[in-house]
C-alpha cells in the first residue's frame, strides 16, 4: 500500500474520530491516537505491520476495558467506541486495497454517529472538510499513481456536484417520522436539568453555555422577575439530595383569579427527559402534553429531538387554594436526624410567628440579613450540609439557599418545595428573542399558604436581587468562574453571538427541525398544491435527473469539441489559398510533393513553399514539437502572399 | 433457444468486429455497471438512511445524500473517463515463441482531461486477479500516449491480438465502464530456436556449400555498423583510430555460400527441424556468413544482413501453415 494514500486514511480516521473525544472517556481517544500514530510511524519507516496475535491482544484488552469503564457492551457510547475501535485497529492491517475500503466506508458511518451529539454548523461545516479528506483518500485509493493536486481537484469537484442535488433531495426526499424502532436507553444525550438536585449539580449546570430553549414573546414580554420557567419540582429530601419521589395521585390542579396572560412560542432543545417548560402557570399548550399534579407541564414522550410549542400562561394566579392532604403531609416531610440546629431556628421562628406567611418572612429576612454570599464555587459541606451552610460557610448557590430555606420551612411547619427550572434569558435583539442557556439554571422554592395556595419564593433573591434582575454575571462576584460569555462580554463580542445565535436558530428550525410539517409548509409556500408524498418523490426524481442530465452536458460537451492543431490548420488554409489560385492539392498528394509541383508551377513561391512544407512534414510526422518554431511557421504561413 | 437469444442481445449489444484504423470511442461503444462495491456502498447507504430517519438526524441525511449523489456522479466521471478516446493499434515486433509480444496501441487524448487509472485486459480474464494480461495507465490530456499490451507468444505463426477489454473503474471505484477494442492487429512469432545446433557446413545437397569457418580472411573493405551486426565483425581498430563503429566485411565466394536446408537437419518432427532452422540462421548471421534457406515449399537466394535474417525466419515461422493464417 501506498504511503501517502496509508496517511490519507489515517488523516480520514483521525478526523472522524476526533470529535467524539470531547464526550467519550480519555482512554478511548488515547487508545485511538496512539494507535494512530503507531501506524503513521510504521509507515514513515517502512516497517512491517504488527503481527496478527499482537492485535488480537489489543482488541481483546480493549473491550475488556469497554465493560470495565461501560459496564455494558450495548447502547450508543459503546456502540461508538467500538465503531472507533474497529477503525483504528482496521488501520493496523491495512494490506490489501480491499481493507482501504471498508476503512472509507467505517468513516462515513462514524461521522454519522457524532450527529448524535451535535448538529451545529460548525459540525456540518466540519462534515464537509471531513468529506473532502475521506473522498480524497477514495479516489487515491483508485489511482495510486495520480499526484495530491489532481486527486484533490477531482474530490471536489464530485463534492461539489454533489451538494445542489443533495440540497434537491434534501427538500423533497419524503420524511417519515421515526423512530422505526425502539431506541436504547442511552440513544440521545441528556443535558440541562435533572429530576434530583444536590449540591453542586446546578451550579455544575450553570457552567455550560449550552442551549436550553429559545422562547419569542409574540406579544408583550413579561418582567425579568416573571420569567420563572419551571421545570422539575422536588419533594423528597434526604439529607442531601433532593427528587421528585413517587406519588400516585391523579389531581387535576385548579388555578382560580387568574391574570396577566402571556403568549410565547418555546424552541426547546432536546434533553431526553419529558417535562417541557413553562411560565407559572401554564394555561394552553399546543402540544399533547398533561399537566402533573405539581404543575410541571409534561410531554408524552421524552423530547429528543427539538420540539416547538406555542404556550399560554398567566403570571398571576392562585394555585390549589384547596390542597389534597396527603401533599401537605408530603411537602412536611423531614429527615429529623440531620441538622438538628436548622431544626432549632426553625422551631424558634414558629414560635415567634403569628402566622405561615410571617415565617417565610423572617426567613428571607434571615437570609438578607446574615452574610450569605452568593457563588459559584462554595466550600464542601458535612453530613449536616444544611447547619455547615446556613451557620458555618454561609456561601452556595442557587441550590443550597432554596434547599436550606425548603428545609426550614418545613421544619418550621409550612408546606414547602424545591422547584428547579430556568430563570430569565439573553435578548437577542438581531433575531428578536429570548435565549435561554443551561447557565440560567436555577432552584428556587414554593410554599403553600392557606389563602394564596401554592407560591413561589425565591430565597436567592433575598441574597443577590442582581440574579433576579440582571443575570447571573451580576450576581456573582467572582467572574473567572463562569463560562467565558456569561460574564460581560464587550458590545461587538455580544452581537457578534447574537448573530450566530440568530443564524444558529434558522439552522435549528429550517434545516434540523426540517419534518414532513415543515417540508409540507414550506413546499406550499413554494407554490406546489395537493402535496402527496407520490408527487413529492416524482418532482424529486425528475429534479436530480435534470440537474445530472445539465452536469452530464456540461462536463461531455468539450469533449466532443476537437482541439483543432494549429500548425495543421494553418497548413490547410495555406492550401485552401494555393486551391483558389489554381493549385488544388490532389488527395493523394502529399506535403513534399505538393511543394515540388507548386514550386514547378510558380518559380517565384518555390522557396518559401517548400521551406513550408519541410516544416509542416517535420511538425506532423517528424518529433519537431517546439513553441517558438511552431509560431515561427504559424507566422510565414499566414505571411506568405500568392 | 435462451442461449441463442442471449447471444444474439450480446451481438447486437456489443457488435463484435474486427477493426482496423483509429476507433473512437462513443456513448455507443462504452457500456457500464455497478461494481461490487458499488453494491456493497448502497447497502450501506440504504442503513444509513434507516439510521437518519429513526434517530431524525438531518445532518445525517445531508451526509447520506451528500454520499448518494457522490456515487451517482462517479458513475458520469467513471464514462467521462474513457469517451472519445482515440485508439490505433500500432506496430508488434517479432518476437520467438516463449516470448511476450508487446503489441503498441496509441492511445489519443485530444482532450484537456486527463485520463487517470484506464485498465486494458484480454477480454474474458478476471478483473479481480492480477493477471499478467493486463496493464493499467493514465493518459494525460492532449497526448497520444504509445502503450505496449503484453502477450506471451505459445507458438510459432501469426498471433493475433484478438479483443480486448478497455475498462476504467476510476473515480471511486463504483462502477465499471468497459468497451471492447479488437483490433485487426497481430505479431509474427518465429519458433523458439534451440539452444545449440552446429552450422550444416558442407552437407548441401548440391555440393558446392564446401566451405570452412576460416573463410572469413578474404578481407573485402569496411562498412558502417548498423545495429544488429556482430561484435567480432566490428573493426575495433578502426574505431580506435576514431573512425566511428565500422563493420569488417568479406567477400565470400560464390561458392561458399551457407545452405539452410530443412531437409538437411536431422530432426524428426517438424517442429523440432524449424527449430533448429532458426538457430542455424541466427549463428549464420552473427558469424557473417551469406547463407540461403530451402525449405520443401520454396527457397531464398543467398544473402546476407538484418533483412535476410528475417525473411528467414519470417519463412520458417510461417512454413506449413494453414493458408488463412499465414497471411
Amino acid at each position: 500500500m501506498n504511503k501517502s494514500l496509508t496517511y490519507g486514511l489515517l488523516l480520514s480516521i483521525l478526523m472522524v474520530i476526533a470529535p467524539h473525544a470531547d464526550h467519550l472517556p480519555l482512554w478511548v481517544s488515547s487508545l485511538c491516537v496512539g494507535l494512530l500514530l503507531w501506524r503513521a510511524y510504521l509507515t514513515y519507516t517502512g516497517s512491517p505491520l504488527p503481527k496478527r496475535w499482537l492485535l488480537m491482544l489489543i482488541t481483546v484488552a480493549s473491550i475488556g476495558s469497554i465493560v470495565i469503564s461501560f459496564r455494558t457492551l450495548f447502547g450508543r457510547e459503546v456502540g461508538v467506541t467500538l465503531l472507533m475501535l474497529l477503525a483504528t485497529l482496521k488501520l493496523m492491517e491495512l494490506r490489501a486495497a480491499r481493507d482501504a475500503m471498508v476503512l472509507i466506508y467505517l468513516a462515513c458511518f462514524i461521522i454519522i454517529t457524532n450527529f448524535f451529539y451535535s448538529q451545529s454548523i460548525p459540525t456540518a461545516l466540519y462534515l464537509l472538510a471531513t468529506l473532502m479528506v475521506i473522498v480524497t483518500a477514495w479516489v487515491h485509493l483508485q489511482a495510486q499513481r495520480i499526484t495530491l493536486m489532481p486527486r484533490l481537484r477531482i474530490a471536489a469537484v464530485l463534492l461539489l456536484q454533489a451538494l445542489p442535488l443533495t440540497l434537491i433531495l434534501f427538500i423533497l426526499f419524503p420524511r417519515v417520522q421515526g423512530p422505526l424502532w425502539g431506541l436504547p436507553q442511552d440513544a440521545y444525550a441528556s443535558s440541562g436539568l435533572d429530576d434530583k438536585m444536590s449540591p453542586g449539580s446546578l451550579s455544575r449546570l450553570s457552567l455550560s453555555e449550552a442551549v436550553a430553549f429559545r422562547v419569542s414573546y409574540p406579544d408583550k414580554i413579561p418582567r425579568r422577575d416573571q420569567m420563572y420557567w419551571r421545570g422539575p419540582v422536588l419533594w423528597d429530601f434526604d439529607g442531601r439530595t433532593w427528587t421528585q419521589g413517587r406519588t400516585v395521585l391523579t389531581i387535576t390542579p385548579k388555578f382560580t383569579e387568574l391574570d396577566q396572560p402571556i403568549d410565547y412560542v418555546v424552541t426547546l432543545e432536546p434533553h431526553n427527559k419529558t417535562w417541557l417548560f413553562a411560565l407559572d402557570m401554564p394555561g394552553k399548550i399546543s402540544l399533547p402534553a398533561t399537566l402533573s399534579y405539581d404543575f410541571q407541564v409534561l410531554n408524552k414522550e421524552p423530547v429528543n429531538a427539538r420540539l416547538r410549542y406555542a404556550a399560554r400562561s398567566n403570571l398571576v394566579y392562585h394555585a390549589n387554594l384547596q390542597e389534597a392532604t396527603r401533599q401537605i403531609q408530603r411537602a412536611l416531610q423531614l429527615p429529623k436526624q440531620f441538622n438538628p440546629r436548622a431544626q432549632q431556628l426553625a422551631a424558634e421562628w414558629r414560635a415567634g410567628s403569628k402566622d405561615d406567611a410571617d415565617i417565610v418572612r423572617t426567613a428571607l429576612s434571615y437570609f438578607n440579613k446574615q452574610a450569605f454570599v452568593y457563588t459559584l464555587e462554595p466550600p464542601l459541606l458535612g453530613i449536616n450540609g444544611i447547619d455547615d451552610f446556613l451557620f458555618t460557610t454561609k456561601q452556595g448557590f442557587c441550590e443550597h439557599y432554596a434547599s436550606a430555606f425548603v428545609f426550614l420551612m418545613r421544619a418550621a411547619n409550612v408546606p414547602a418545595r424545591v422547584v428547579t427550572g430556568y430563570l430569565g434569558g439573553e435578548f437577542n435583539d438581531i433575531g428578536n428573542y429570548y435565549i435561554v442557556r443551561q447557565s440560567d439554571a436555577h432552584a428556587w422554592a414554593e410554599v403553600w399558604l392557606a389563602d394564596h395556595g401554592w407560591v413561589r419564593v425565591d430565597p436567592t433573591a433575598a441574597i443577590a436581587p442582581e440574579r433576579v434582575q440582571r443575570g447571573l454575571s451580576a450576581a456573582v462576584s467572582d467572574n473567572a468562574a463562569l463560562p467565558f460569555m456569561a460574564r460581560n462580554p464587550p458590545q461587538w463580542l455580544r452581537n457578534l453571538r447574537l448573530n450566530f445565535d440568530t443564524l444558529a436558530n434558522q439552522w435549528n428550525q429550517w434545516v434540523l427541525g426540517y419534518d414532513t410539517e415543515r417540508q409540507f409548509a414550506f413546499l406550499t409556500r413554494l407554490g406546489m398544491e395537493s402535496i402527496t408524498w407520490q408527487k413529492i418523490a416524482m418532482d424529486m426524481v425528475a429534479g436530480v435527473g435534470l440537474v445530472i442530465a445539465l452536469f452530464a452536458l456540461f462536463m461531455l460537451r468539450h469533449l466532443f469539441v476537437r482541439q483543432p492543431d494549429k500548425v495543421q490548420a494553418a497548413w490547410l488554409k495555406l492550401c485552401q489559398k494555393l486551391a483558389k489560385a489554381g493549385l488544388p492539392r490532389a488527395a493523394h498528394e502529399g506535403a513534399q510533393d505538393y511543394a515540388a509541383r507548386i514550386a514547378a508551377a510558380r518559380p517565384v513561391l518555390a522557396d518559401a513553399i517548400r521551406d513550408l512544407a519541410a516544416r509542416y512534414s517535420a511538425f506532423r510526422y517528424g518529433t519537431l514539437n517546439d513553441e517558438h518554431a511552431q509560431r515561427e511557421f504559424l507566422q510565414r504561413a499566414t505571411a506568405l502572399k500568392i | 433457444m435462451l442461449a441463442a437469444l442471449r447471444q444474439r442481445f450480446r451481438v447486437w449489444l456489443f457488435r463484435p468486429k474486427i477493426e482496423h484504423g483509429t476507433v473512437i470511442l462513443t456513448q455507443r461503444r462504452i457500456f457500464i455497471i455497478p461494481t461490487k462495491q458499488g453494491f456493497t456502498l448502497a447497502f450501506v447507504l440504504v442503513l444509513m438512511l434507516l439510521g437518519d430517519i429513526n434517530y431524525n438526524l438531518s445532518l445525517g441525511y445531508v451526509l447520506t445524500f451528500v454520499l448518494t449523489m457522490m456515487a451517482v456522479m462517479s458513475m458520469l466521471h467513471a464514462f467521462r473517463n474513457l469517451a472519445h478516446l482515440e485508439i490505433r493499434a500500432g506496430r508488434a515486433d517479432a518476437i520467438f515463441s516463449g516470448e511476450t509480444a508487446q503489441f503498441l496501441l496509441h492511445f489519443n487524448n485530444r482532450s484537456n482531461l486527463s485520463r487517470y487509472q484506464l485498465c486494458l485486459i484480454k477480454t474474458g480474464e478476471s478483473f479481480w486477479a492480477t493477471s499478467p494480461l493486463s496493464i493499467s495507465f493514465d493518459v494525460p490530456a492532449r497526448q497520444d500516449s504509445g502503450i505496449a499490451f503484453p502477450l506471451p507468444a505459445v507458438q510459432r505463426g501469426w498471433l493475433a491480438l484478438g479483443r480486448l477489454t478497455l475498462y476504467t473503474e476510476f473515480p471511486l471505484g463504483l462502477f465499471h465502464a468497459w468497451s471492447y477494442l479488437h483490433f485487426d492487429t497481430r505479431c509474427l512469432v518465429y519458433p523458439q530456436p534451440l539452444n545449440e545446433a552446429p552450422l550444416p557446413f558442407g552437407n548441401s545437397p548440391d555440393g558446392t556449400g564446401k566451405r570452412s569457418i576460416t573463410g572469413d580472411d578474404d578481407f573485402a573493405g569496411l562498412r558502417k555498423y548498423v545495429s544488429g551486426d556482430a561484435l567480432p565483425r566490428i573493426a575495433w581498430k578502426a574505431y580506435a583510430r576514431g573512425q566511428g563503429l565500422q563493420v569488417k566485411q568479406f567477400s565470400t565466394p560464390a561458392g561458399e555460400e551457407l545452405w539452410l536446408d530443412f531437409s538437411a537437419a536431422p530432426d524428426r518432427t517438424e517442429e523440432e527441424k524449424l527449430a533448429r532452422m532458426a538457430r542455424w540462421v541466427l549463428d549464420a548471421e552473427s558469424q557473417g556468413l551469406r547463407y540461403g534457406l530451402r525449405l520443401p515449399d520454396g527457397e531464398l537466394l543467398p544473402n546476407n544482413g538484418i533483412a535476410q535474417r528475417d525473411e528467414c525466419l519470417r519463412r520458417i515461422a510461417l512454413f506449413n501453415l494453414p493458408q488463412q493464417i499465414r497471411t
